[in-house]
């Protein structure tokens, strides 16, 4: 993403998601707008899902107690698209040996550009979120699909690794769109991902977490001197302390679903994670 | 019938059971050609890999054979620049020994990669932050150093080096080889290093993950890694001298040579197997619990990841080949030299194993499930192709280059001729010489 | 790899590492480049014909 970055006064950009698990219902709407915004490729046999690419995966929770105590929750999961301990560390980008996955400093988004890939998969192996994807096979289309295929997404060939990319065409729409017409910002409204906008809940809100106007930014209320932790006490981020540092928010009243975000030793009180752990 | 091609003054079995043997190993190699062009031609949907274990069999075998392979930088290290001339008597074999992995490990990598056609891109596109980029340079370069070193042996070859040009090639390779043990030395410790800090810098990964020594960008299992190696290739290069001579039939390395580098791989087995333990604690009372893990919990879920792994690598496999060797009686005795060894190149496997396939079963996200992996035929085939080739490679090698120096003065040969068996002594000491 | 790649950067990581590199490169390709040169002046010279000894 580096050739396509455009270096203006504007303070840079950091896209990021708050997604509302008590609101989500598992319906799989995001899933499915996902496949059909990115031309992610399927097969005809989809029962092994170890083999399924899945850019947006909607997880089922439960609080493991049994009936009538027992609760279930749906976690969508797209890439959380890490910005790591010091900005741009994120787990895959610093594993990847040919700068083929790129973090770029003025969005905040991990990119994955699949002509440069050449299908190592060291990237998948650092990827504690299983957010990334190795295309096993080429893709097939079903007679007639091709047609339907989004023109804007380049479909992938196999052997590369891919992922979500918060719908980073649609980014690259809008701010051309918004540089011919005099430099101006790139509105809200404007750049949205495809989960986002499916989503009949709307429990999910993608926007600029650096821009006090975006709502995903008065939903989170990220302290930027402290690895951009949530102000929100609904609020909690997957593995937080690994140090990942993600942008994918995810909001809950329910403790449980809270706790269920990150790992806790067995002497551990419930609560948030304290400070993320240190690492290189 | 190839007579003219075989060293002077040494007994090679008759053709027809060398080629029959040739044959053999060569079934398996097309066994092994076979899969590798279907993961080529097919795609890697060959191998049972997924998008869980992205990582399986073929990296496990890479690491393997890399530290197995590190015979060949520690003798050459010891040689040339520790001055350790013993080992002149053992360091051909060494030095083919890691020829043979370090080859079968850049096989196994183009096999591995989605994309082989743009395996260039890590060298040119290279991100100098990413260990498998390390990885793929030091292997690389280093893998030139080990060609240049196996080349002059080539050239030793009776029939070869009587053209002067080769022969004299050989005599100013072996005349500069200090200099290009040396960089090998310095390669093999960043590149066997940086595949320890593959696993070691997945801050995603709290299993596989270790603090960096020092704040510096490396984690201890990269000074691990390349201690390990340092300690067990060794033993690998003594384990499969043995199995020559057994093979053979023959007393191939005097035993001073054999008690000396089984004495350096007991005192690298031991020192590292303290400096694991002490990380493994580390690990258990420090990393894993900051993220939120207590340490069993990578050792449940199914008894192939149980904890038995920990005793089995750390006390089976390497106290106790460390400490074998350690001691001049056990030392000294044949069967617990071998044993040792061998328990050795099973203690460095299981580690590689460990930190490749442990790492990627064991869950992260609490609502994530354990994976298992099973490799597909295709995966087994072509990691056995590399030991069909090694095998060949030795099986030739063996058969028409001087490998061992001291073959004929342990073996000699009834009945030849004693003018011919009074020329061929200079020869020992010009060959005391190839590296 | 070249400074001419886009994505290199002229810091510390890239100063280490591909010194290293072209430093190891450098003393390979230079060894070989003297053992190669050295044999043909020497078979020039007639060292080495048919027997060593």
């Amino acid at each position: 993403m580096k050739q396509t970055q455009i270096h203006n006064e504007q303070p840079p950009r950091r896209y990021g998601m708050a997604i509302d698990v008590d609101k989500c219902t598992g319906c799989g709407s995001c899933m499915v707008a996902c496949f059909s915004e990115n031309n992610v490729p399927f097969k005809q046999d989809e029962t092994d899902k170890l083999l399924s690419i899945t850019w947006m995966r909607v997880y089922q929770l439960t609080n493991g107690k049994t009936f009538p105590h027992t609760e279930v929750a749906y976690l969508p999961r797209p890439c959380q698209h890490c910005a790591g301990q010091h900005e741009g560390h994120s787990p895959c980008v610093s594993v990847c040996p040919a700068t083929a996955t790129d973090y770029s400093a003025d969005t905040g988004i991990v990119s994955q550009i699949y002509t440069r890939c050449f299908g190592c998969r060291y990237c998948m192996g650092a990827c504690p979120y299983h957010a990334r994807y190795f295309n096993w096979w080429d893709p097939v289309w079903p007679d007639g699909m091709e047609k339907y295929l989004s023109p804007n997404v380049s479909p992938r060939m196999r052997g590369v690794v891919e992922k979500c990319s918060f719908c980073f065409h649609r980014y690259q729409m809008a701010r051309d769109k918004a540089y011919t017409e005099g430099g101006r910002k790139v509105q809200e409204a404007e750049y949205q991902t495809a989960c986002a906008q499916a989503c009949p809940a709307g429990a999910i809100v993608f926007g600029d977490l650096n821009d006090p106007s975006h709502a995903v930014n008065q939903i989170v209320k990220p302290d930027a001197h402290n690895h951009y932790k949530s102000g929100n006490p609904r609020a909690f981020r997957l593995l937080e302390r690994l140090g990942t540092n993600t942008k994918v928010y995810y909001l809950s009243s329910r403790e449980w679903v809270r706790r269920s975000g990150d790992n806790y030793r067995a002497d551990e009180q419930p609560g948030m994670p304290g400070a993320a752990a240190q690492h290189g | 019938m190839d007579s003219a091609l075989i060293p002077e003054g040494v007994k090679r079995c008759a053709l027809w059971k060398f080629l029959l043997g040739l044959a053999v190993v060569g079934g398996v190699l097309v066994w092994g050609i076979i899969a590798m062009l279907l993961c080529w031609i097919k795609g890697l949907n060959q191998t049972n890999m997924n998008d869980y274990y992205g990582f399986a069999l073929w990296i496990w075998a890479d690491l393997a054979v890399i530290a197995l392979g590190g015979g060949a930088f520690f003798s050459g290290l010891l040689k040339y620049v520790f001055g350790k001339d013993d080992l002149k008597n053992i360091i051909n074999y060494a030095v083919l020994i890691g020829f043979i992995c370090y080859s079968s490990a850049l096989l196994i990598l183009a096999i591995d990669v989605g994309q082989p056609l743009r395996s260039w891109f890590i060298f040119w596109h290279a991100n100098v932050h990413s260990m498998l980029t390390e990885v793929a340079f030091c292997l690389s370069c280093y893998f030139a150093v080990l060609t240049i070193e196996y080349i002059p042996l080539i050239l030793e070859n009776r029939q070869i080096d009587k053209v002067p040009f080769f022969h004299n090639l050989g005599h100013n390779m072996h005349s500069t080889m200090a200099i290009f043990a040396a960089t090998g030395a310095f390669l093999s410790f960043f590149h066997q290093g940086s595949l320890g800090g593959v696993a070691g810098v997945l801050f995603g990964r709290p299993f596989a993950y270790r603090e960096s020594i020092l704040n510096t960008i490396w984690p201890y299992t990269f000074f691990l890694f390349t201690w390990s190696a340092a300690a067990y290739g060794p033993s690998f290069t003594l384990f499969i001298t043995w199995l020559t001579e057994k093979i053979t039939r023959k007393k191939l390395v005097k035993n001073n040579t054999i008690y000396l580098l089984a004495k350096i791989s007991g005192w690298m087995i031991l020192t590292y197997i303290i400096a694991k333990s002490a990380d493994t604690l580390y690990w258990v009372y420090q990393t894993a619990p900051a993220k939120g893990f207590n340490w069993d919990f990578f050792f449940q879920n199914n008894a192939l990841y149980g904890k038995w792994i920990l005793f089995v690598e750390i006390i089976v496999c390497g106290f106790v080949p460390g400490l074998l060797l350690v001691f001049k009686s056990s030392r000294e005795n044949s069967f617990l030299r071998v044993a040792a060894t061998f328990l050795g190149i099973i203690g460095v496997s299981l580690n590689r194993w460990v930190m490749v396939l442990q790492t990627m079963a064991a869950p992260v996200m609490p609502f994530d499930t354990w994976q298992l992996y099973i490799p597909s035929w295709q995966e087994v085939a072509t990691t056995i192709l590399p030991v069909a080739y090694g095998v060949i490679l030795i099986m030739i090698s063996y058969r028409y280059l001087p490998i061992f120096p001291q073959e004929r003065e342990l073996n000699p040969v009834e009945g030849a001729d004693p003018d011919h068996a009074h020329a061929a002594a200079p020869h020992i000491g010009h060959e005391a010489t190839v590296a | 790899m070249f400074p001419f790649c886009f994505e290199w950067v002229w810091d510390m990581g890239h100063y280490v590492f591909h010194g290293g590199l072209w430093y190891a490169l450098t003393v390979i390709g230079l060894g070989m480049t003297y053992c190669v040169i050295k044999a043909v002046v020497d078979t020039v010279q007639g060292k080495g014909g048919g027997h060593h000894h």
